[in-house]
């Protein structure tokens, strides 16, 4: 037995209503832990065989959301989302923050695997082991501020009823979509509370499509037991004592990096990366500290980070707003990138972006990438619907994102993702217009720029990744460093938050893993072995892609075409990055990682993993 | 024990505006308590009815007990060195007369046992306190029980949402709930 599991899984089927319990042998569990991993090994398992025929909105995609063994005992609460892509049509491990995976597992459960369509918007409310599925209609069009204050009330009305004795009823924990998932937008996300969201992959137009508005959990019971409950405590307080030490981080959260990421690192995107350079004191840490911030120190479930700040615009023409933070990743690409340098502009962007349940990154991305063709003329005010995105008008872009939400007009042409709208402006306009989109293979390229060279990803990071351009996978030599993809791998199948792993050593983790499982794991085993057979099916899955699209290695393992332009700003004027050095990275990269020369994973490397199926399924492409 | 060394009843005192959520209270109570991490059988319990609006729900040791009083069968008693709400688990029925009582409706049902919830500071060192304070969030405090009314702060999760829905975010704050 394998200490730290609640041990089953729920799986849903929406089409006949069938509810029923799964269970994953040991086996299963200590190759691919929980999380990101799991849900690999599950959509290949059942998906592998036809994988590029499902359609990631149709009904025979998988939403999974699953924790991991170390979720509620690593301090910072967080779960998975996962699910064939409607992004990139491979599989990508999208976590949010929250209390869903603690309440999950004290309901007994690790994780929630969906199956079907809903003929009728519903909800799922797990209490304990009672399971129901509820008619959504009433909240179906709700954004997130609303759905959120019905489905608390609701649920706790219901247990008040149901248990009338019990005293007081907590709030279950929440994950929803708003609009833009109902509307099968590709940049909808998963949302948790107001501003959390699974947001790379695009899951929240999957749960559009199979009509589930959201998941409401309320979990009485304790989470599982562990091998060795003094050895846990024990690490939770080396964690807990590693992330009060760094108080200006707690304080500030990626918050700093607005300012700090575009002035000093010179990687941060500004209008679509035409540059990204800044040097606007406006958008520093301390304006967004004093001017919006009305929490410093904002956190899920057992965090000591709490790098999450809670941003109120007080007065102006953008009063009432509320969002978190933004983090960097919003402050870049709601921000910086719309030409936006200001908190209060912001904030405004991003409560109205949270409130329709997109995700700020991929619509940032898809918004920048809009201005820009606006900006060059190919896009104009009438292809617009009368709307003018002119850098920094905070107003303007949240028009267009209500377009995208909704799927109006020139909204629904945006919805489909920067990758897939360029391909039809190009179409339209007959311009190529895909050197404005940066992306990779289908996702937008996160808030951290590879020019400068001086930040964390290297030239063949988002190249190689398996979550092409999501910046919390990205792959790196060598495999076993922190920020590589075959380290973060753990992170996301564990499940806990990469935040509060900054700053400890890495076999922490590890032998936290071991305190909560009883199971011994180095690092080495780890990367070599479990994480490379985890990455092996993420790429296969990723390759085989379809229907829609279909990625060519040869092609599509590179950088988006703005990142060999000259840098034209900022200390690092003029540095680019070299095209035959990429190439030259990604043959060692590929050689490390079992690929061959056109990035195509090796059939005795698959087979020494055990892969055989997936050698197999691969040889159509080689 | 000699008198110097006669520990003073104690209150915890609260600023519930600046919780961050974080329910590391609930995580130290549970493991002091059940020696589980087990946040519906923690005796302080983090409400979060709105996002941003979270802060702990736990007993305010009235000054006159309401609890204590409405017990049918003795199982509530004050303990005389902290001041704290003592729950006999054998005595106590489950009858939830004590959650009437309360001004706050503050005690709970032990989620798998018939017995009720109160806070019972820890035997006067409470793991809530050391663990938000150890975080520096400072929204719970510990002060010498003086003759105040801290009763006044036995309210129930609705009424204290209300208030700080206001205080931290405005006129926005009356819409959210």
């Amino acid at each position: 037995m394998i200490f730290g599991y609640a041990g089953k899984f729920l799986e849903v089927d929406l089409s006949t209503q069938n509810i029923k319990e799964v269970r994953f042998s040991d086996e299963v569990l200590m190759d691919y832990v929980g999380g990101r991993g799991l849900a690999a090994k599950v959509l290949w398992d059942r998906l592998g065989s036809r994988w590029e025929t499902v359609d990631p909105l149709g009904p025979e995609n998988l939403l999974l959301f699953l924790a991991g063994p170390l979720t509620g005992f690593f301090p910072g609460g967080r779960i998975c989302v996962s699910g064939k892509s409607p992004q990139c049509n491979g599989v990508v491990g999208s976590t949010v923050g929250g209390e869903f995976g603690v309440d999950l597992r004290c309901a007994g459960y690790d994780g929630v695997i969906v199956v079907g369509e809903a003929e009728k918007p519903v909800y799922l409310f797990i209490k304990d082991g009672d399971v129901e599925i509820r008619d959504a209609s009433r909240i179906w069009g709700m954004n997130a501020k609303q759905t959120v204050a019905f489905l608390t009330k609701e649920c706790r009305e219901l247990l008040k009823k149901r248990y009338p004795k019990k005293g007081e009823w907590r709030e279950p924990s929440i994950l929803y979509i708003g609009p833009a998932g109902e509307n099968k937008v590709r940049t909808a996300v998963v949302a948790a509370k107001w501003s959390h969201a699974a947001g790379y992959g695009g899951y929240g137009a999957v749960m559009g499509a199979k009509k589930l508005k959201a998941v409401a959990v309320k979990g009485t019971g304790p989470l599982p037991e562990v091998a060795d409950l003094e050895a846990v405590q024990r690490l939770m307080q080396d964690v807990c004592n590693n992330a009060y030490e760094s108080e200006l981080w707690r304080r500030w959260g990626t918050g700093a990096a607005g300012y700090d990421v575009g002035a000093k690192q010179s990687s941060e995107p500004v209008r679509n990366w035409q540059e990204e350079w800044h040097d606007e004191r406006s958008f520093g840490v301390d304006q967004f500290e004093n001017r919006v911030w009305v929490k410093s120190y904002w956190g899920d479930f057992g965090c000591p980070t709490t790098c999450l700040k809670l941003a109120v615009v007080r007065a102006g023409k953008f009063k009432g707003a509320i969002t978190d933070n933004p983090d960097y990743e919003l402050q870049a690409y709601l921000g910086t990138n719309l030409g936006i340098f200001t908190p209060e502009g912001n904030v405004y962007l991003a409560s109205v972006i949270d409130d329709l349940g997109l995700c700020g990154i991929q619509t940032g991305n898809v918004l920048g990438f809009a201005a820009e063709l606006f900006q060059r003329g190919i896009l104009t005010k009438e292809d617009l619907d009368g709307i003018e995105p002119k850098w920094g008008k905070a107003e303007a872009f949240a028009a267009l994102a209500r377009k995208i939400a909704y799927r109006e007009g020139v909204g629904s042409l945006l919805a489909e993702g920067t990758y897939r709208a360029a391909l039809k402006i190009g179409e339209l306009k007959g311009v190529d217009v895909m050197p404005y989109a940066v992306q990779v293979k289908g996702i937008g390229v996160g808030a951290h720029g590879i020019r400068s060279e001086k930040d964390y990803p290297e030239v063949y990071s988002y190249a190689c990744s398996v979550q092409g351009g999501d910046h919390t996978s990205v792959a790196f030599m060598p495999l076993d460093e922190p920020r590589s993809e075959h380290i973060r791998v753990f992170d996301d199948s564990g499940v806990i938050c990469f935040f509060n792993t900054f700053g400890i050593p890495r076999n922490l983790v590890f032998d936290f893993y071991k305190a909560v499982t009883g199971i011994e794991l180095t690092k080495e085993e780890w990367v070599n072995i479990k994480a490379m057979k985890i990455i092996q099916l993420q790429r296969a899955m990723l390759l085989l892609g379809g229907p829609d699209l279909q990625w060519n290695p040869e092609i599509h393992d590179d950088n988006p075409l703005r990142f060999y332009e000259p840098l034209p700003s900022g200390p690092f004027k003029g540095k680019t990055v070299e095209k035959a050095r990429v190439d030259e990275e990604k043959r060692k990269y590929y050689e490390l990682v079992g690929w061959d020369e056109r990035g195509i994973p090796k059939s005795d490397f698959l087979k020494r993993l055990g892969l055989d199926d997936v050698d197999k399924a691969l040889e159509k492409l080689r | 024990m000699a008198e110097a060394e006669k520990r003073e009843a104690i209150w915890i005192a609260r600023d519930l505006s600046k919780c961050s959520g974080c329910r590391r209270c609930e995580v130290a109570c549970s493991l002091f308590h059940e020696k589980r991490i087990w946040p519906e059988a923690s005796r302080i319990r983090v409400f979060m009815l709105a996002p941003g609006i979270e802060f702990p729900h736990f007993c305010a040791q009235c000054e006159d007990y309401p609890c204590v009083e409405a017990c049918p069968t003795k199982a509530l008693s004050v303990s005389t060195e902290t001041g704290a709400v003592l729950v006999d688990a054998n005595t106590c029925i489950g009858c939830g007369k004590c959650i009437e009582a309360c001004p706050g409706k503050i005690p709970h049902m032990h989620p798998t046992e018939n017995r009720i919830l109160i806070c019972d500071l820890c035997g006067g060192n409470p793991q809530c306190v050391r663990v938000c304070q150890e975080g520096l969030w400072n929204v719970l405090m510990i002060v010498p029980r003086r003759a105040h009314s801290f009763k006044l702060y036995a309210r129930t999760p609705e009424e204290i949402t209300r208030d700080l829905a206001v205080k931290i975010f405005g006129e926005e704050g009356e819409h959210l709930l």
